[in-house]
């Protein structure tokens, strides 16, 4: 058992990085395979769906759909101008990203020590998952 | 690759201490920065990082010149005889062409062109510890490639000693701007600005519009010309009578232009239709070199309209680089040496942690 230390504040004892899966070519898709360091703090499932769900995120952000070619073609029509007063589709579902980032932070990680990045902070590489030094826990 | 000079990650220089915040939250007084301050590579930024630029500008204020003197000339000389003789239409055409020329080329010089921002210093060091390294650190280790398989086809992905990353999939690192940008057309010096994922759309539209600028200020000067003589006096005549012979520099130019830009036209158009980049055309990246071996483009999706749909009217991908934001006091203080921090039997643990 590795002795538990009391910090002012959270320490961070490693960061785990999660990489992008390119098997469907550049489409933003991350890995889901589960990382050993994570075994100890984490279900493997609870993980995995979270993964999961950040990549069917992604993937409805950059859907070629009926909705993302009449954007695009408007676009074109006024020059690009429309960009400068409208907000993309792949923003708006960015801003899903991030509360679904927050929540699953608020609601799963952080209770468990750890500390998901938004991809985006990292400019959709990597998933950083932070894990903290184990305070004193009263079980 | 030659300018990169390889350095190792320090370890010790990772994850600040949480002794040392105190410090830095002392320095919370001073003026929050904006992150396009601090960005590595050679760009130069405008506006408060709304507007991004190489930094050499190369030569888009002769693009913009030309563009700009060829069309007054246009509107100033040769309008007013073919409304008369012609139509109205005439110079309505031309100016919304030429409006649409040039929002298309400051949109083009003026984007983010999908710049990917560097690996952090933890990121780096993470892959680092991937590599299988053999040698001591004084020596460079060999270039390093990985293998993956991108729809059933081995691809190649380098890695990047500028940015300290595997370069993703399609991504070139351009040694004019030190950046590495996603899906790297080319570096266009009359643009003054690379041409990649983001602004590749933007381009295509600059110049398949100049195109028909052209041909339709060169066909209207013709038209001009032609009518001028037609009323019995003969064509030399006809030139020396139009205002200060300007319609003849128009048509210099613009028989020129028609030339490059027309070529440049049909070239991307054929790029857009097989989903390919300028870089990997050039490159033969996926060309069958050897007969046996069949070799296609990955990401084609072997259909002319769902190339040009995937390329020009796809969903537009955001800014990675967010120069826009605002730099957190930890990261405001890039380069913390060692000694500084206090990092006593913490630096020993974090070394026992990355070793097993």
């Amino acid at each position: 058992m590795r002795p538990f230390k009391l910090w002012q504040q959270a320490a961070i004892a490693a960061k785990v990085f999660i990489q992008r899966d390119y098997t469907n070519g550049t489409v933003c898709q991350f890995q889901t395979k589960f990382p050993s360091e994570l075994e100890t703090r984490i279900d493997k499932q609870q993980f995995e769906e979270t993964v999961r769900m950040l990549n069917n995120l992604y993937a409805e952000a950059e859907k070629l759909g009926s909705h993302s070619y009449i954007e695009g073609c408007l676009a074109c029509l006024t020059a690009y101008t429309v960009f400068l007063c409208m907000e993309t589709h792949y923003e708006k579902v960015l801003k899903k990203i991030a509360k679904y980032v927050q929540e699953q932070n608020d609601k799963v990680y952080a209770p468990r020590g750890l500390l998901l990045t938004d991809p985006i902070e990292r400019g959709l590489r990597v998933i950083e998952v932070t894990i903290f030094e184990e305070r004193s826990l009263t079980r | 690759m030659r300018n990169c000079e390889y350095q190792q990650i320090d370890p010790l220089a990772l994850s600040v201490a949480p002794a040392s915040v105190q410090n830095l939250t002392d320095k919370k007084a001073e003026r929050l920065r904006r992150k396009w301050e601090v960005f590595p590579g050679k760009n130069r930024f405008f506006c408060d990082g709304r507007v991004i630029v190489a930094r050499q500008s190369g030569v888009l204020p002769l693009t913009l010149g030309l563009i700009v003197v060829t069309c007054g000339l246009f509107f100033a000389f040769d309008c007013p005889f073919l409304v008369e003789h012609l139509t109205v239409f005439i110079p309505v055409i031309g100016g919304v062409l030429f409006v649409f020329v040039v929002l298309s080329l400051l949109r083009t010089s003026f984007t983010d062109p999908g710049i990917l921002p560097r690996a952090t210093l933890d990121e780096a060091a993470d892959i680092e510890k991937q590599i299988d390294t053999s040698g001591s650190s004084s020596y460079r280790p060999p270039p390093r490639t990985k293998e993956i398989l991108i729809n059933q086809q081995v691809v190649k992905l380098k890695y990047c000693f500028t940015c300290k990353m595997f370069r993703p999939p399609r991504t070139s690192h351009c040694s004019l701007c030190d950046n590495c940008v996603e899906r790297f057309d080319h570096h266009c010096p009359w643009v003054g600005n690379c041409v990649g994922k983001r602004n590749y759309r933007f381009f295509y539209s600059f110049i398949i519009s100049l195109s028909f600028l052209t041909s339709f200020i060169f066909g209207c000067v013709i038209a001009h010309i032609t009518l001028r003589s037609q009323s019995g006096k003969s064509l030399i005549q006809a030139i020396q009578e139009s205002p200060a012979r300007y319609p003849l520099m128009e048509l210099v130019i613009c028989f020129f232009s028609i030339w490059s830009i027309l070529g440049l036209s049909g070239f991307h158009t054929y790029l857009v239709a097989s989903n390919l980049t300028t870089n990997e055309d050039i490159k033969g990246s996926w060309s069958s070199k050897r007969g046996a071996e069949e070799s296609g483009n990955p990401y084609t999706y072997n259909s002319i309209l769902a190339n040009c749909c995937v390329t020009l009217c796809g969903p537009m991908p955001p800014s990675l680089i967010d120069r826009r934001g605002f730099l957190s006091p930890e990261e405001s203080v890039p380069t913390v040496s060692a000694s500084e921090i206090e990092v006593p039997s913490f630096a020993a643990k974090n070394d026992a942690n990355m070793v097993g």
